[in-house]
């Protein structure tokens, strides 16, 4: 591996970090199209602070470009708080506007100088590296790396000290408002970060791209615990995973950087939202399955518990009441209740007359005990203890 | 007599319309009160105002004689269950935690003796063993108690509730009473947000009526009639209610 790779590695590495960690913070807040509308409304920011500083990477432009970020998160509100349009209608009236007066900027200043709108929609990762930080005449690497890992350091250092305040900020803002955590200033807080983020990632990944880095991370890591601090985690690890795994399909496939990380992020997304252990599309509808074929059970036993003090031959438990009496199931997903209940010991079956065996009794009459109580709930649990096979 | 909270001349307004009207009220010391009223009467408002989340356009609110900002540690805020986020990824223990935050400031983290507070609170609310569940996983009444809790750990000497028996099942609503009516056996004073006229002799000792201004505040024995009933909700609510 030449150096140069490893810096562009490097490079990934730190931008899909200094990403992930604020948009776990927005994913939870669901203030994830904000990040769209910081990524795009920079760029006026970016291309003036071009226009005085001449330097991409001066700390001017990111500060300028910034506050752009902030502005829009500002401008968004106050456009809410009058009422006139709802909240995702103002985002998608502000953005727009900002980007285009970037645009316009580019067009008629900057023609073919360093920002060129192609560069701006998608970044230019492989290019990263040419532009180098030079102290004292000694080459220590790459600007954008330094300019990433300084905001990644500062991401880090105030995510660590104020974890406390954002945490109950973001679950419960009127309980943080009453303990005196102005849940206003951590708001702009969090907006500042990310529109530094933003910037600083927009030059290496391009306005679109860095969308993803900031909410896909965090919504996979989201269906794969109920833990905050390894949501971070897992977000954190699929940001770095995207980084590098999305580098090496890029070069095995001589293709964009930016896009192959993005493409690899939306992989792991695809994969983690079908098979995630608990949360996965897979498993949600499995559980469902299982849980309406139990409940079907539990309905079927309670039916016998009813009629099971009547007389000997009674109608309401023969096997043909399922098909042809009141409870009108068809063939098969009779056979399937009968055979399911028959496995779990729950029923025997003499004569065409179904009758609840003594474990299928205690069963039937705990359930009833929950329903009537009220703690259906606690059925699940039930079920658990008691069934010898699954739904 | 000595004042929990003191409320002169209080007016919210949204935009036009005020949501509380020209508001005098004050709630002693040690009293279990609830607030009654219909909807948009103002009732969570009021509370709100009076925790300084909302801005009132007029006003002023004393908390054991002080501006809020000064007894802050003094009052613990039960909200509305549905008012926050429970798929937001953390546990029963942690949220019990956030009522410790208070108390240790900005930057500072929950340690050993605030975990053990907790641990106590849930306990107090019969939920210890519920403590590492996922607060999606609760039940309604469950996710209620913890919030009961979170407010017990911040040792509060004044405790505001926003309608913590909506949508919990009967023993919920026992416990969460027990705990209330040992809070005020214990010099604490409690002020809840109350939908159930019904229950309001059996659980409360003072009562205010609300209805965008205030009807009439005062011990339950006294003022808790069908003439103030008509006053609040209109005609028609003083026969569903039979002492």
């Amino acid at each position: 591996m030449s150096s140069a790779q490893i810096e562009i590695q490097l490079i990934a590495v730190v931008v899909a970090l200094a990403c992930a960690i604020p948009g776990t913070f927005l994913v939870l807040r669901q203030m994830a199209m904000i990040s769209d509308a910081i990524s795009h409304s920079i760029l006026p920011g970016i291309v003036i602070g071009f226009l005085i500083t001449q330097n991409i990477s001066s700390p001017i432009l990111i500060f300028f470009a910034a506050l752009t970020g902030v502005l829009t998160v500002v401008v968004v509100e106050s456009i809410t708080k009058t009422k006139l349009v709802k909240e995702d209608t103002a985002i998608g009236l502000v953005f727009p506007a900002f980007f285009s007066i970037g645009v316009l900027i580019i067009s008629s200043q900057l023609g073919n100088i360093h920002i060129d709108t192609d560069a701006v929609l998608v970044g230019e990762l492989a290019y990263a590296p040419l532009d180098r930080l030079i102290i004292f005449d000694i080459d220590i690497g790459p600007v954008s790396l330094w300019v990433m890992l300084g905001i990644l350091s500062l991401t880090l250092f105030l995510m660590i000290f104020f974890y406390k305040e954002l945490k109950i900020s973001t679950f419960d803002a009127e309980l943080a408002a009453s303990l005196g955590f102005t849940p206003i200033v951590i708001h702009y807080f969090l907006m500042s970060i990310t529109s530094l983020t933003t910037v600083g990632a927009f030059n290496a990944v391009g306005a679109i791209l860095v969308v993803a880095l900031i909410i896909v991370p965090p919504a996979s890591a989201y269906l794969l615990t109920n833990d905050l601090n390894k949501m971070l985690f897992y977000s954190s690890l699929i940001a770095i995973i995207s980084a590098i795994g999305g580098y090496w399909i890029a070069h095995l496939a001589n293709t964009s950087i930016s896009g192959s990380i993005a493409t690899l992020l939306g992989l792991i997304f695809l994969f983690v939202f079908l098979f995630a252990p608990d949360n996965g599309l897979i498993s949600v509808i499995s559980r469902q399955k299982r849980q309406k074929m139990e409940f079907t059970l539990l309905t079927f036993l309670i039916h016998l518990k009813n009629h099971s003090f009547s007389n000997n031959n009674p109608p309401e438990r023969e096997i043909s009441h399922l098909t042809e009496g009141h409870f009108r199931w068809n063939k098969s997903l009779a056979k399937k209740i009968l055979d399911f209940a028959e496995k779990n010991n729950m029923i025997s079956i003499e004569n065409g007359i179904i009758n609840l065996t003594e474990r299928g009794e205690k069963f039937t009459g705990e359930a009833l005990n929950f329903i009537l109580n009220n703690e259906t709930s606690k059925l699940e649990d039930m079920n658990e203890r008691f069934l010898l096979f699954r739904g | 007599m000595e004042y929990a909270v003191n409320i002169d001349d209080l007016t919210v307004a949204y935009k036009f319309k005020p949501v509380l009207w020209d508001i005098d009220l004050d709630i002693p010391e040690g009293i279990m009160m609830a607030i009654v009223g219909p909807n948009g009467a103002g009732k969570s408002t009021l509370i709100k105002a009076i925790l300084n989340i909302i801005k009132p356009i007029a006003g002023t609110i004393l908390i054991f004689g002080e501006p809020y900002q000064k007894n802050r540690h003094l009052v613990a805020y039960v909200p509305q269950k549905g008012s926050v986020d429970w798929d937001f990824p953390t546990t029963a223990l942690d949220v019990v935690l956030m009522g410790t935050y208070g108390r240790l400031g900005w930057i500072k983290r929950p340690g050993s003796k605030e975990k053990k507070a907790a641990l106590e609170a849930l306990e107090k609310v019969g939920m210890l063993e519920f403590r590492k569940r996922q607060i999606s996983q609760l039940s309604g009444g469950q996710q209620q108690r913890i919030f009961l809790a979170r407010a017990l750990v911040q040792n509060a000497k004044l405790y505001f509730m926003d309608e913590p028996f909506q949508g919990v099942d009967a023993t919920t609503e026992k416990a969460i009473i027990n705990i209330l009516k040992e809070l005020r056996s214990s010099g604490k004073t409690v002020v809840v947000v109350h939908h159930d006229l019904q229950t309001v002799p059996e659980y409360f000792d003072w009562v205010t009526f609300l209805n965008v201004k205030k009807v009439a505040t005062g011990p339950v024995k006294d003022i808790f009639n069908d003439d103030n009933l008509i006053k609040t909700y209109g005609i028609g609510y003083q026969i569903s209610i039979k002492k």
